[in-house]
């Protein structure tokens, strides 16, 4: 795109943007001198990891900045006019009017209370003098233009009874009412499902063109970046660090911190090693399925899910074997039974080597847990806050028989394996990163010697950089340890970098098998090549930099 | 809606069956009632008598029947000590007792919500600090010691209301005040944590920046969702403001429900126990239905799932 830099055609310009942080803050700045354009029918992506600053530079453009963060320095000219030194009335007037915003979580975006008419209503009430009738009217447009089923329906609808992806439609309908001049979407795809992303992002496009807007497009998802930028803006500890064409930075980046994030980008193929195929199997599992029965109170008929049907597979030591589907297919009440937290139904059959592991109970089946161990998805919240590193890591194994001295040698030195220094025993959980967190789970996992884990979802609430960083990590443990590992992942491209072989899951059942190659390149089933072809980023090969 | 409603009422009258048959069994828990309304110095054939006068021979399961079909129409027996009908003896109590009861909910609410709604704007700041002071007050200062200080002060020595009886309206101002405050500081803090919560969500981020104004934000978006337990909470409330009025009647000598209760069990007088225990059950069902239905007008997934 060339019309970066003709101030004529720019929507916003941000000139020398700067927000302290408060004192307690990591660094001194959320965003340092920061000055960007985005001009019409264009799409600017801004992408970087947490804590870049990415999503406050836009929360500071459409004033929805926390009270303790304030811009000390800098102009944020939006047409032309400075909206910081802008009068509150005069700056909300252009709020939901002249720029928009759509947000990360779709989920909690719309008030509960209120139906989806109500709420798109509200926009042209609050903007527009019109009458009843035509705000119906414009609004049932709205839902059509963001091509969503039967409008009148949706129209008398509350959000709870809608589906993420067709919330956040809704989302970018109420957002786009006024036919805005810049729109912000911070995140917009992250919280959805491949299938519903794909078709979110294509709406992206089409809204460029048909609305002839400015949009700012804020994600950590380089293939996302590939399929819709016009232009990107890379951003690191709340600064610019490089930005251009998207071909430019796709495809010829010059900075380090850009190669490194592209660098970590999961790439579509894999560097094959082959598994042993004579390594005896170290869990099978033999129709297993599990049926939720909720009890039917006094006037409410009970309902019965069959969340897993019937599955049949199993694993050789060595082997990683990951578990792909969309949310709400099943993977992982699938875990659940196969760690024992949940009791399948009872014909189901998990053997974990010779032994029966599905139908133990009391203290038999809690001797035989500590052969398989999980590490679950949200690192923030699978630590206890109150309890030392030390402690974290020494329970499992002491739980087991081992001493406390034995369990803390080999604390020590799983915390090597997991690249963390030994002198963190000390410190709580809240002193840690993300990544370093997840670190600490999976040292966890391993302290008891489990000959299985589970890695459910364990990168996906990660930065890529990091992400890469821990799934290397599942990579060397697995061959150090000789551990069989199941990875439950939504994300087909993490699932095709670390596994050996992949099932597809759909509504509770299987619904493709085999090794990576064959799903990945040769898939049979309908779904999987539906998923596959959902994949953003399709026309983009990141560049290797080695 | 409609079949939510139908099976909240359902729930409510099982409830009540229920609480009839614990009140009607009170009888026999807590002696041999005729035994007990025959006296000290009576002759075994004199208990006898007083059994088959008041049909306690017959099986319990046609008693109750009979007690509850009676209790219905609103036929509750004679009172033991006052020798008058127990609905006679209730029904001129339970209006005083209604009229604190729901004067005092309307002030506890129309102080509470409003300051609840201001102190979350302004979290930390002085007034929110005020309010937490008012409330913590509320929740340490007994009841009988605030109405002995109010009638200290407004009634003996500014003389402006008077201290006890039920002759106008005025004599409800204090009883109403003292009420209302025991009931306020839970309903501030509810209210107030409620907005903080739902001023800091997802939805009225979208709302602020669709451009809407502060009083829509506030009002339609954030208080309705806030409200929601709230409206629980109070139905509680009111259930206890009627039947736990114990304390404000006796200090003001309002002879409410709740005064003719404390009567009634010091004097075991157990047709109006039971009587009182129905009727205060029933309130505490019948606000618990209400509080259900305007929820689920307030919040659609209630409704709609």
């Amino acid at each position: 795109m060339t019309k970066y830099g003709k101030k004529s055609e720019s929507v916003l310009s941000i000139q020398n943007l700067t927000i302290p942080l408060p004192i307690s803050g990591d660094r001194k700045y959320a965003v340092e001198n920061l000055s960007l354009e985005v001009g019409r029918n264009e799409i600017l992506c801004i992408v970087g990891e947490s804590g870049s600053g990415k999503s406050i530079t836009s929360f500071s453009t459409m004033g929805l900045l926390p009270k303790i963060l304030t811009p000390s320095n800098g102009k944020i000219l939006f047409e032309g006019e400075d909206l910081l030194s802008m009068t509150e009335t005069k700056r909300n007037g252009l709020l939901g009017d002249k720029m928009s915003m759509i947000f990360q979580e779709p989920m909690t975006a719309l008030n509960p209370c209120y139906t989806v008419g109500n709420q798109l209503n509200e926009v042209f009430k609050a903007h527009r003098n019109m009458s009843a009738k035509e705000r119906k009217k414009r609004s049932l447009d709205l839902l059509r233009e963001v091509k969503l089923p039967n409008p009148e329906i949706l129209y008398t609808s509350y959000p709870h009874q809608l589906s993420g992806g067709q919330r956040q439609r809704i989302i970018i309908a109420i957002a786009i009412a006024l036919n805005p001049s810049l729109l912000i979407a911070d995140e917009p795809t992250t919280a959805l499902d491949v299938t519903t992303q794909a078709q979110i992002l294509r709406l992206f496009k089409e809204l460029k063109d048909t609305h002839n807007a400015g949009i700012i497009f804020i994600t950590h998802d380089f293939d996302v970046v590939a399929e819709i930028a016009d232009r990107i803006i890379v951003m690191q500890h709340g600064q610019i660090v490089e930005q251009g064409s998207a071909d430019e930075i796709l495809c010829r980046p010059q900075h380090p911190y850009t190669r490194l994030l592209i660098d970590a980008v999961p790439r579509k193929t894999k560097v094959k090693c082959k598994i042993d195929v004579d390594k005896p199997v170290a869990i099978s599992v033999e129709n297993l399925s599990k049926t939720f029965i909720t009890k039917g109170g006094l006037f409410k008929p009970s309902r019965i899910v069959e969340a897993v049907k019937s599955a049949n597979f199993s694993v050789k030591e060595g082997e990683i074997l990951g578990i792909v589907g969309e949310s709400g297919s099943g993977k992982t009440t699938l875990v659940r039974c196969l760690i024992r937290l949940l009791k399948p139904n009872d014909n189901s059959k998990i053997n974990i080597g010779d032994l029966d592991f599905s139908n133990l109970s009391g203290s038999a089946l809690r001797a035989e847990r500590k052969n398989i161990q999980i590490v679950f998805q949200d690192p923030y919240g699978s630590l206890n806050p109150r309890r030392t590193i030390r402690e974290l890591l020494i329970e499992g194994p002491v739980n087991f028989g081992v001493s406390k001295k034995e369990a803390l040698r080999r604390a020590k030195k799983l915390l090597k394996i997991v690249r963390l220094d030994g002198d963190i025993l000390n410190r709580y959980p809240a002193q840690f990163s993300g990544g370093q967190r997840q670190r600490i789970c999976i040292a966890r996992a391993l302290a008891v010697e489990p000959k299985i884990l589970i890695a459910d979802e364990a990168v996906s609430a990660l930065d890529v950089s990091v992400q890469k960083e821990v799934l290397n990590l599942l990579n060397e443990i697995k061959i150090k340890f000789g551990l069989t590992i199941i990875f439950i992942t939504h994300d087909l491209r993490v699932a095709a970098q670390l596994c050996d072989n992949i099932l597809v899951m759909k509504d509770g059942q299987i619904v493709e098998r085999g090794s990576v190659e064959d799903v990945f390149e040769a898939p049979k089933n309908e779904y999987t090549q539906k998923l596959l072809a959902a994949l953003p980023g399709q026309n983009w090969e990141a560049p290797s930099f080695v | 809606m409609f079949v939510y409603i139908l099976k909240r009422f359902s729930s409510a009258i099982l409830v009540a069956l229920t609480v009839s048959i614990i009140s009607f069994s009170l009888l026999y828990l807590s002696s041999d009632p005729a035994a007990a309304i025959a006296g000290e110095n009576a002759s075994g054939a004199d208990i006898e008598a007083v059994r088959k006068f008041y049909g306690f021979d017959r099986p319990i399961a046609v008693q109750y029947f009979e007690w509850l079909t009676k209790a219905i129409q609103g036929d509750f027996g004679e009172s033991y000590y006052f020798k008058l009908p127990v609905s006679d003896l209730i029904f001129d109590r339970l209006s005083i007792t209604m009229k604190l009861g729901l004067s005092g909910m309307i002030f506890a609410l129309s102080f509470a919500i409003p300051l609840g709604v201001i102190a979350s704007i302004q979290p930390n700041s002085l007034i929110d600090r005020f309010a937490l002071f008012l409330s913590v007050m509320g929740q340490a200062v007994p009841s009988f010691w605030l109405g002995l200080i109010l009638i200290v002060v407004f009634s003996i020595n500014l003389g402006w209301v008077p201290a006890s009886g039920t002759d106008s309206f005025q004599s409800y101002i204090l009883p109403t005040i003292v009420l209302g405050y025991y009931a306020m500081p839970a309903i501030m803090r509810l209210t107030r944590a409620g907005m903080l919560d739902v001023l800091s969500s997802d939805y009225i981020r979208t709302a602020r920046a669709k451009g809407l104004s502060k009083r829509s934000i506030l009002f339609k978006h954030a208080l309705r969702n806030a409200i929601i337990p709230v409206v629980s909470l109070a139905a509680v409330q009111m259930g206890f403001m009627l039947g736990g009025a114990i304390v404000t009647e006796s200090v003001f000598a309002l002879h409410g429900a709740g005064y003719l209760a404390w009567e009634s069990i010091s004097r075991n007088d157990l047709p109006t126990i039971q009587a009182l225990i129905l009727i205060f059950s029933l309130f505490f069902i019948v606000f618990t239905f209400l509080a259900d239905i305007l929820n689920v007008w307030l919040d659609p997934r209630m409704r709609l799932n």
